[in-house]
């Protein structure tokens, strides 16, 4: 029954792992663009929605919500201020701005946090569980978050379907130069898609912030669990980054139980690799992106 | 006033110049067919007009105005749309939500879902399917679809008939020649100048970056058509 | 390095023996590269000879130094060269730190001897990483290597026999006499730096310099043509491991402890970038001058921490995106200087024929269809 337990646990971490992953496999779609500072970003906002909360007396909902926001803004002027600028030359050029910039925001943190462990106060919600029989028990707060993760990649997945702005994002992906030629402003599209993204990691890195500590360098970690997860699931597939999590979290949490805690990242790590050596394109790869 | 009017207009890649000074007037309703061998220098003089290539010297005015400093989606919203050579359908899209992509920017028009699917028939039972496996013919019809969706006052075609096969291609030059009777003004760039000629009321034949000739279809003597596409 | 009137040698081209169109001779090296060479020399031999004039602090603050040379160089030759960017060469650093332990403490070789195992050791575990790597591009195989690194480390720092995440002390060198320990790391340190720069060079030279323009051009272009581009890059990515293995055996051995936290730190691929977009990507002058750069940017500022690292993460921001060619770009875009002589250039024989004439060759192919 214990293993159970763990599984459903590794399950709804998952659902963390896609939080923080499908903003990143957005990005990655519709621009080409891989963002090393996504993990840093979703840190960002937690201690932004930590400062709120600290210094602007707000409650922890407002916060978020505020913060999210916040993000949402950012990730556009970011896009169109900074990044427009690397894409389309070559791969370097982003990859080194996206990386100086995770040095800046974990550094600026530091600076303005120190390098102290933070927690965000969630409530009861956070220690509470439902019981089921006598050795199953799954917590409400990992429950939550996995809730909110499908809710959130179904609500995107139905926006780039169902909406004109979708059809957009999915037309640029597809060829850039055709549709700046329906009238699509490429740089407002690439610049929409980084505030969405940034959006949905604000969610993530406060998500992340309430269900464990966190410090100015927890960004690199989460980083690599996003990408190991948009890997597993396939690269351009938005409901692939949610089995890429599952499936990452169930290896974290299972491995854990086998071998200890010490292990747990390194097994998540081991069977992502064992999945590119194997499965390179993932399980849901389009065909389309290369 | 004419629709067009290109000025001296000099392109560049890089250090090598694709196009050399080159001046034309296309009227309101014309259909106007660019001729030349492939390396020419016509696709750049359409990426030109759209905006994807900008012109070191000269000057583009569409309706009057210069367009110059416009980039290619205002450019859409201006009444400029083109057909890229080899289609470029958005693969992943379905051919419905193609043509919906073509009308992004709203221009007001006779063109709609509705009458592009009149005008190519073959379209309409296709509607649900991705671009991507449709058929070079079929995949060309979506793209004069998709540019008519923004209800364009000048609709750039490039090679339109390139790689396809015959019947398919009478079919879609047959269509056409309704365009002019909608209000719609045609650029056509082709290598194959056989069909070209039975639509257009004015040719222009480059050569290397220039225009080698120039004049109605029914006043060139085909001698000196081939003179001036291949040079000789 | 000299900037004076040799630069007017430029058009005296050596002929090159492979030189195979009649009008045309394919020139690498001109009479300015000799003064390079003599000039290099010239740096080589002082350096060799600072340990017996220089005080024990300058020669271990030269051995930082070198260990950024070889850093450098390595990564450019990753990204500069081969498009490979990679942010988990700390990988194959920490790889190296631990090799020599292993070679020197566990296995008994000479600790300076262990330096080159520890190479080897690296480029044998490269091999089979670089085609898993692979099938990852671009932003994506950069976190790839970024994954491996952390593999490695958080093995590394859960094995007892490695000591854990506290590391160990490589007793075997600490147990050499003082003078053989320190004098013997920097002349070997030099070496390595020396020898990231030759390999380059030699790399660049040789066929795979031909088929990395190729690639670095058009990927699918040069693969349809002929160009090996998975052997090309596989050379590439294990000698780099290589280098980075030397380079962190050597950090290791100037710093006697080796600790997973500090051997596998990201930060290492942080100065790697850092000195390569400020040098300049895609040259063997850049790397080496932002190297220059960035050491004395670190003894005068790494005491202030995070400020500090808040400045190169600003200063790599704009440098990318604003001077995407480096300092050493200015140098060339300026006075088109070359001190390293790998550019193959077209020279005509007949110096009479105008230089435009060359872009007249790429014919248009003709039409593919009858006019009527």
């Amino acid at each position: 029954m214990n293993w159970v337990n763990v599984a459903v646990q590794g399950i709804l971490l998952g659902g963390l792992y896609a939080l923080f992953a499908v903003g990143l496999a957005l990005v990655f779609g519709v621009m080409r663009l891989v963002n090393l500072a996504h993990g840093d970003l979703g840190i960002l906002a937690a201690f932004v929605t930590l400062g709120l909360i600290t210094h602007a007396h707000l409650g922890l909902t407002w916060a978020a919500l505020l913060t999210i926001v916040v993000m949402f803004c950012a990730g556009y002027v970011l896009q169109r201020g900074l990044l427009n600028f690397t894409l389309g030359t070559d791969d370097t050029r982003p990859i080194v701005v996206t990386f100086g910039l995770a040095i800046i925001i974990q550094n600026t943190l530091l600076l303005a946090f120190s390098a102290d462990e933070q927690g965000l106060e969630g409530g009861r919600i956070t220690t509470a569980s439902i019981h089921l029989g006598h050795q199953l028990a799954i917590g409400w707060y990992p429950l939550l978050v996995f809730i909110v993760a499908v809710a959130i990649i179904a609500g995107l997945q139905l926006f780039l379907n169902r909406t004109k702005m979708g059809r957009a994002f999915r037309a640029t992906s597809d060829d850039r130069e055709a549709a700046e030629l329906m009238g699509m402003n490429n740089r407002h599209i690439y610049s929409l898609a980084m505030a969405v993204s940034l959006a949905i990691v604000a969610v993530a890195g406060i998500a992340l912030a309430i269900r464990t500590t966190f410090d100015p360098t927890s960004g690199s970690f989460n980083l690599i669990f996003a990408f190991e997860a948009v890997i597993i699931g396939g690269i351009g597939s938005i409901w692939g980054t949610l089995v890429g999590g599952v499936i990452l979290g169930l290896a974290q949490t299972l491995g854990a139980q086998a071998f200890g805690s010490g292990w747990a990242i390194l097994c998540g790590d081991v069977v992502f690799l064992v999945i590119l050596a194997l499965r390179p394109r993932g399980f849901f790869a389009r065909t389309v992106t290369a | 006033m004419s629709i067009l009017e290109v000025r001296d207009v000099d392109v560049f890649y890089g250090d090598f110049q694709a196009l050399f000074s080159i001046s034309f007037t296309i009227e309101e309703g014309q259909t106007f067919a660019v001729i030349g061998a492939n390396g020419a220098g016509k696709s750049t003089m359409l990426r030109t007009i759209a905006g994807l290539s900008r012109p070191r010297s000269g000057q583009i005015l569409f309706e009057g105005e210069p367009v110059d400093h416009i980039s290619a989606h205002k450019r859409v919203a201006m009444g400029i749309s083109m057909v890229p050579e080899g289609r470029r359908v958005f693969p992943s899209l379905s051919v419905n939500e193609n043509l919906q992509v073509g009308g992004y920017g709203g221009r007001k028009g006779d063109w709609n879902l509705e009458s592009v699917y009149e005008l190519f028939a073959l379209l309409k039972p296709l509607a649900k399917r991705q671009a991507g496996s449709l058929s070079g013919g079929e995949q060309q019809a979506l793209a004069i679809g998709r540019a008519l969706m923004s209800n364009p006052r000048l609709v750039l075609l490039d090679e339109v008939s390139l790689g396809l096969a015959p019947v398919i291609i009478k079919r879609i030059y047959e269509a056409m020649v309704e365009l002019p009777s909608r209000g719609t003004t045609i650029l056509v760039v082709e290598q194959d100048v056989q069909h070209v000629l039975t639509v257009s009321d004015h040719v222009a034949c480059f050569l290397e970056g220039r225009i080698s000739l120039e004049g109605a279809p029914a006043e060139l003597k085909s001698d000196d058509i081939t003179a001036a596409y291949f040079g000789m | 390095m000299s900037t004076d009137g040799s630069l007017s040698a430029g058009g005296q081209a050596e002929p090159d023996a492979r030189a195979a169109i009649p009008g045309f001779r394919v020139a690498r090296s001109t009479r300015m590269h000799l003064y390079v060479l003599v000039v290099s020399l010239i740096i080589v031999v002082s350096l060799v000879s600072v340990p017996f004039w220089a005080q024990v602090g300058t020669t271990r603050t030269l051995i930082t130094l070198f260990g950024l040379i070889a850093l450098a160089q390595m990564w450019n030759l990753l990204a500069g060269f081969a498009g490979l960017i990679s942010v988990g060469q700390q990988a194959y650093i920490g790889i190296g730190a631990y090799g020599v332990w292993l070679f020197a403490d566990e296995f008994h070789l000479h600790p300076f001897i262990a330096v080159a195992a520890a190479g080897a050791l690296a480029a044998i575990i490269a091999l089979p990483i670089a085609p898993l790597l692979f099938r990852l591009r671009g932003g994506y195989f950069a976190i790839g290597t970024w994954v491996f690194a952390e593999v490695i480390r958080i093995t590394v720092s859960n094995i007892q026999a490695t000591g854990g995440g506290s590391g160990k002390t490589i007793v075997s060198a600490a147990l050499l006499p003082i003078d053989t320990r320190i004098y013997g790391t920097y002349w070997v340190g030099l070496g390595v730096a020396v020898g990231s720069i030759l390999i380059v060079y030699l790399l660049l030279r040789s066929k795979v310099g031909l088929a990395l323009t190729a690639i670095r051009d058009n990927d699918l272009a040069a693969q349809s043509s002929g160009v090996n581009v998975f052997r090309s890059k596989l050379i590439v990515y294990v000698v780099a491991a290589f280098g980075c293995s030397a380079m962190g055996a050597v950090v290791a051995l100037n710093l006697l402890r080796i600790q997973p936290a500090a051997s596998f730190s990201v930060n290492w691929t942080a100065f790697a970038i850092f000195i390569v977009v400020i040098g300049g990507l895609g040259s063997i002058e850049g790397p080496i001058l932002g190297a220059v750069l960035y050491f004395v940017l670190q003894q005068t500022l790494s005491q202030y921490g995070s400020t500090y690292f808040l400045l190169l993460g600003l200063l790599a921001v704009i440098m990318a995106t604003k001077v995407p060619r480096g300092l050493w770009g200015l140098v060339v875009a300026r006075w088109d200087l070359h001190l390293f002589p790998v550019r193959r250039g077209l020279v005509m024989s007949e110096p009479s024929a105008p230089p435009g004439q060359a872009a007249a060759v790429a014919k248009e192919p003709g039409p593919t269809a009858k006019p009527a």
